[in-house]
């Protein structure tokens, strides 16, 4: 039996959906307090004033905490990315005081914590603090804020520009001055958050000589870095749990204020203090993502070839830098913009403004969206332009299968085949005959559209010599321990961590394979930094790739021991010994054989080893890859559009990726499934607005609309396995990579319904509204 | 979330209720199904002193026939509507709105006289009731009085119900066998709530429009129905091109609400085109 390839359910799925999760909100600690922030509510403003008496003598009241408190006392919140060679601001600039001191610089900034007995008496007494502002001018989308006159977020420099990052290769004047054509547009992609459905939440707890942090995080050990270096906390005597983690979609990988200033609050106090998110509070304290601006423009010949791409991107950061912001707005963005295409020039400079609003990072796919968004979109309007299907035009650029297919901007393809998805594509779906209901629905007055991309991801992060080289003060590789029981069960610590992905079953499903062990003698525990060994957590599809590999690492290593040991008691070398399906036997006599459950009960209890062999069966692995890995694939959706309302119905989505060896495939498919919904999501519903000054427009799910399930059609979604060499397992990440191709396969598809109209291109969120606008601002062609 | 703190007192009958209302006067809030108020209270956007829940009052919790009228308890649940058989036989329209409105759960406790009384501009019931030529029935201390729901909805979140007076029923018409029904929401894809709905009555005589009423709700401040359309499409054949005529004059003169999702020009416009889906269902007419 090999558990890998089985579509095995999640083991947590069973705790989690009777209400049996540990969520940090079920935590309660003797002696616990309550955190309740008070938080700006203007956009750019000087701090006049901060009156807490009558909060300070409120009832239940513990303690008021300022900025002006603790400003000697603890250190600012930086990034953890600083790209080389972009003029990135200082880290004096980007970094943000825990509690705003003098200055606010946006909605929902940190102004105080008020800190009771109980919950509800923290809630009133925060109502009781007097904030007087002196409100300033402020900026809060891109285009106004890299205007020369514009509102200054940061005093110290001159715009308002956080870094500039410029990749080029190959000769652009030359393959623009010798295209055929060439086509540009501005594209726009909207902020949106990654809205988990847990709020953060975090209980500190430093009371007794250690810290203790549970925090609702997908990286515990960036979380006690960060504890270290902002509040001068010895690292050893830091313990962070993530328990269980009601997903992250990046929202909960960076490092915030709030457990910070709860941390060192506890210190003072020498009490154990909760602070939940409210639902609301999430959308002005927790990350936004996307909100790009971006001005390309593409070479292209008439036969649909693409020579050039030139461009400037413009990511919206808010008030500062996020903890890995730097490296969303320019590395993950550029680094993949020409996607899976044979481009000869490429010339793009990634630029990062600060505005007046919430910290913008990573947002499932974290730049990469971007990328492809934009990428895809150009390619429909340069098939539009030429008269190409864009599936053909796609396939004339796709770049060669290959073990070593350098693009332009110097990534390293190790395992591409669009062949492979193409034809698998070919098999499941009828493109010809969905064109064509397409052509004849248009003749009775239907306007359906169809956008088919093609994606391609960096996922693994991974290689740590790489990652470090383009600016992330970080390693990227992943750690496991696998460890024998004397009964002859498993343990299994990893480094990453599972709010959601299901890489307890995963990580279980290598080891059982690798080991012969049955899968429920098997536990996958993380998410504590006293358990576990140093690892960088979950986020950029890295879970499988990286910590499956780490584990599987592990797995091999205390084989490896077994055998010397089985060798021993079998009285053989280990060079006569072979494993499989658990038992250790004699090459030349598979009788002669033991279990590995046996051999491990011989280890534990050390009574009878071979010289030079430590008792114990367990062996840590840390695995750092050479290469990032690249899943890759088609995606196809088809829509109607209603022209008299701006509605959009999904008709059918398809989705064919490239993920390597699928080690699960119902957990690959829900992966896939949950990233379509994202994409989805991104492109029609979600939509984080500001006023032009600041103001959160959308700032509860009164305002902000998640897809819900009766939105959602049908997705369907096949898989194709060209395994990464990147790793031994042979897995690509595909977290993100249905989000990706979703964005933009639904904007592609809205926007082709759109074409009778004469639209040939409209920025998102695809709201009924704004199609409607579209389909009126085309001077009425083909109106009903 | 956590509201400001109150003071809970539960009223057993009507004239509980009513009493409790007169003696603490506008410090307190009437508690029905709580499926509006409590999210305000939580939001701290409704902080009352004292929360009188009438949730218990199971007198108030009835759909029976009164000749030709079908009269409704004011705490009879939206689900209570949606599966009534009563309900579905004589006033289909009124299912079909009821199960409209938010989730199961939702509709399993929340109320019609706490939807009424809430007068919130985009829910579902006020265009449906004003297109049934509905009578609010409330109480107070002195006394009960009938409103009709032309007069009921005054400014987003006011009715014309007294600071101590109870909506303790809603009366309305049967259909009858030549009258038609029909309601459409473009639902918000946050809220779910409206951001344009429709709802009509029409009653046909030999194909022939004979009586119409149409109300509108959600894109102004107050759901309103339109008379105009309604003395338009009286006597008018029951055919594509009549309501197409009348389409265009949907909205005519009206104050829209507009914000950042959908903004005024787009909401007329949607509107009418509602009002099409709207008289083609009422009407069943394809395209
Ligand atoms: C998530 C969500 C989605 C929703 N979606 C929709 C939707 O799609 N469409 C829609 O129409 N509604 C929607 N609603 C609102 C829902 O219909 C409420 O149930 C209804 O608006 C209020 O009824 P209630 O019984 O819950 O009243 P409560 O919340 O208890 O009271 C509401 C107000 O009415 C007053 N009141 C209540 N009963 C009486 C009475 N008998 N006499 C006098 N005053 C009274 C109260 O004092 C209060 O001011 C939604 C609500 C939620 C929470």
């Amino acid at each position: 039996m090999t558990a890998i390839g089985q579509p095995i359910r999640r083991f947590e799925d069973d705790r989690l959906i009777r209400g049996h999760g540990q969520y940090v909100e079920d935590i309660k600690l003797a002696k616990m307090v309550y955190g309740v922030f008070v938080r700006s509510q203007v956009a750019h403003g000087l701090i006049k004033s901060i009156n807490t008496e009558e909060a300070k003598n409120a009832k239940g009241v513990v303690a008021v905490i300022t900025g002006n408190d603790i400003k000697e006392k603890v250190g600012k919140n930086f990034t953890a990315w600083i790209v080389p060679n972009s003029n990135q601001v200082s880290a004096e600039i980007s970094s943000r005081p825990l509690l705003a001191i003098d200055k606010v610089r946006y909605v929902g900034e940190p102004v105080a914590l008020v800190i009771a007995e109980s919950r509800e008496e923290a809630y009133d007494a925060a109502e009781l603090v007097d904030v007087e502002y002196e409100e300033l001018p402020a900026v809060a989308n891109i285009e106004k804020a890299i205007q020369e006159d514009a509102p200054l977020v940061h005093e110290g420099v001159s715009r308002n520009i956080a870094l500039s990052w410029q990749i080029k290769n190959g000769d652009v004047e030359k393959v623009f001055s010798e295209a055929d054509k060439l086509i540009k547009q501005r594209i726009y992609i909207n902020r949106a958050a990654p809205i988990p459905i847990e709020p953060r939440a975090c209980i500190a707890d430093y009371t007794n000589g250690r810290l203790t942090l549970w925090i609702t995080s997908q990286n515990p050990h960036i979380h006690r870095f960060y504890l270290a270096n902002v509040l001068g906390i010895p690292e050893q005597k830091i313990r962070v749990i993530a328990p269980d983690v009601g997903g992250g979609f990046g929202a909960k990988i960076d490092v915030y204020n709030e457990e910070l200033i709860l941390c060192y609050a506890s210190s003072l106090l020498k009490r154990p203090i909760k602070w939940v998110e409210t639902r609301s509070e999430h959308f002005v304290a927790s990350l936004h993502g996307r909100d790009f601006l971006v001005d390309v423009e593409f070479a292209v010949m008439n036969d649909g070839r693409v020579l050039g791409i030139r461009g400037q991107s413009y990511a919206n950061m808010g008030a500062y830098l996020g903890t890995v912001s730097p490296g969303v707005a320019s590395v993950l963005h550029g680094l993949i913009l020409p996607g899976p295409y044979r481009i000869e020039a490429f010339d793009y400079t990634t630029n990062a403004v600060f505005t007046n609003t919430m910290i913008l990072d990573a947002d499932r796919g974290a730049g990469r969206p971007e990328a492809i968004f934009v990428l895809e979109r150009m390619m429909d309007l340069i098939a539009d332009e030429l008269g190409i299907d864009p599936l053909e035009l796609r396939r004339r650029n796709y770049l060669p299968a290959g073990e070593n297919i350098q693009t332009v901007t110097g990534l390293s393809y190790d395992s591409l085949d669009f062949s492979k998805v193409l034809s698998k594509f070919g098999e499941v779906s009828d493109y010809q005959a969905l064109r064509d209901y397409q052509r004849k629905a248009r003749e009775e007055g239907k306007y359906i559209g169809i956008g088919v991309v093609s994606s391609i991801d960096i996922c693994g992060f991974a290689p740590s010599p790489v990652v470090g080289a383009v600016g992330l003060q970080a390693g990227q590789w992943e750690s496991a321990v696998v460890r024998f029981h004397p009964t002859g069960k498993v343990t299994v610590l990893s480094g990453t961590h599972s709010h959601g992905q299901g890489g307890d079953t995963t990580y279980a499903q290598i080891v059982s394979d690798t080991l012969g062990v049955p899968l429920d003698s098997i536990e996958v525990l993380h998410g504590d930094t006293d358990m576990i060994p140093m690892g960088w957590g979950t986020y950029g599809s890295r879970g499988t790739s990286t910590g499956g590999s780490a584990v599987f690492k592990a797995a091999e290593k205390v084989k490896e021991k077994g055998k010397l040991i089985a060798a021993h008691l079998l009285k053989l070398s280990p060079e006569e010994i072979d494993f499989s399906n658990g038992n250790y036997f004699a090459k030349t006599d598979p009788s002669k054989k033991l279990s590995i459950q046996e051999v491990a009960l011989h280890a534990n209890v050390g009574w009878n080893l071979p010289a030079g062999v430590e008792p114990g069966l367990e062996a840590q692995a840390f695995f750092d890859p050479p290469n990032f890995t690249y899943p890759f694939g088609i995606h196809l959706c088809m829509v109607e559009v209603m022209p008299d309302t701006g509605e959009v119905k999904i008709l059918k989505y398809i989705a064919v990726d490239d993920g390597g060896k699928i080690i699960n495939p119902l957990l690959a498919e829900a992966q896939i499934h949950g990233g379509v919904v994202h994409g989805i999501g991104h492109a029609m519903y979600e939509n984080i607005a500001y006023t032009d000054d600041g103001q959160l427009l959308t700032g509860s799910f009164n305002e902000y609309a998640l897809p819900k399930a009766h939105f959602i059609p049908r997705i369907e979604s096949y898989f194709t396995e060209t395994p990464s060499p990147a790793n031994p397992l042979g897995a690509k990440g595909i977290g993100e990579e249905g989000a990706i191709a979703a964005q933009i396969a639904v904007a592609n598809a809205i926007i082709d319904a759109l074409e009778p109209f004469g639209v040939k291109h409209l920025d998102g969120p695809y709201t009924p509204a704004r199609i409607w606008k579209a389909i009126h601002q085309s001077n009425g062609k083909n109106e009903n | 979330m956590i509201p400001a703190s109150f003071e809970y007192f539960r009223a057993n009958s009507v004239d509980e209720a009513i009493e409790m209302m007169a003696k603490y006067g506008d410090e307190a809030k009437i508690l029905a199904g709580g499926q509006s108020l409590i999210p305000m209270m939580k939001l701290r956007f409704a902080r009352p002193a004292k929360l009188i829940d009438i949730g218990r009052i199971d007198s108030l919790r009835y759909i029976t026939l009164d000749g030709d009228t079908v009269k409704i308890g004011g705490l009879t649940t939206h689900r209570d509507l949606e599966t009534s058989n009563l309900i579905a036989e004589k006033i289909p329209v009124l299912a079909e709105c009821a199960h409209e409105i938010a989730d199961l759960q939702i509709r399993n406790v929340g109320t019609i006289g706490g939807s009424l009384a809430h007068a919130d501009p985009s829910a579902d019931y006020p265009p449906v009731m004003l297109a049934l030529d509905a009578t609010v029935v409330a109480r107070g201390q002195n006394g009960t009085r009938e409103i009709s729901i032309n007069d009921f909805f005054i400014s987003p979140f006011t009715t014309a119900l007294g600071q101590d007076e109870l909506l303790i029923e809603v009366k309305i018409p049967a259909m009858k066998s030549n009258e038609k029904g029909a309601y459409i929401k473009i639902a918000h894809p946050a809220t779910g709530f409206g951001v344009v709905n429709c709802a009509v009555k029409i009653a046909l005589s030999n194909g022939k429009i004979t009586n119409a009423r149409v109300a509108f709700g959600s894109f102004v401040t107050v759901p309103y129905r339109d008379e105009s359309i309604e003395k338009f499409l009286q006597e008018k054949e029951a055919t594509v091109d009549t309501i197409k005529q009348a389409s265009e004059m949907v909205a005519e003169g009206k104050d829209i609400i507009g914000d950042y999702y959908a903004d005024a020009d787009y909401r007329r416009n949607l509107a009418k085109a509602v009002f099409l889906r709207v008289m083609k269902k009422a009407l069943n007419l394809d395209s």
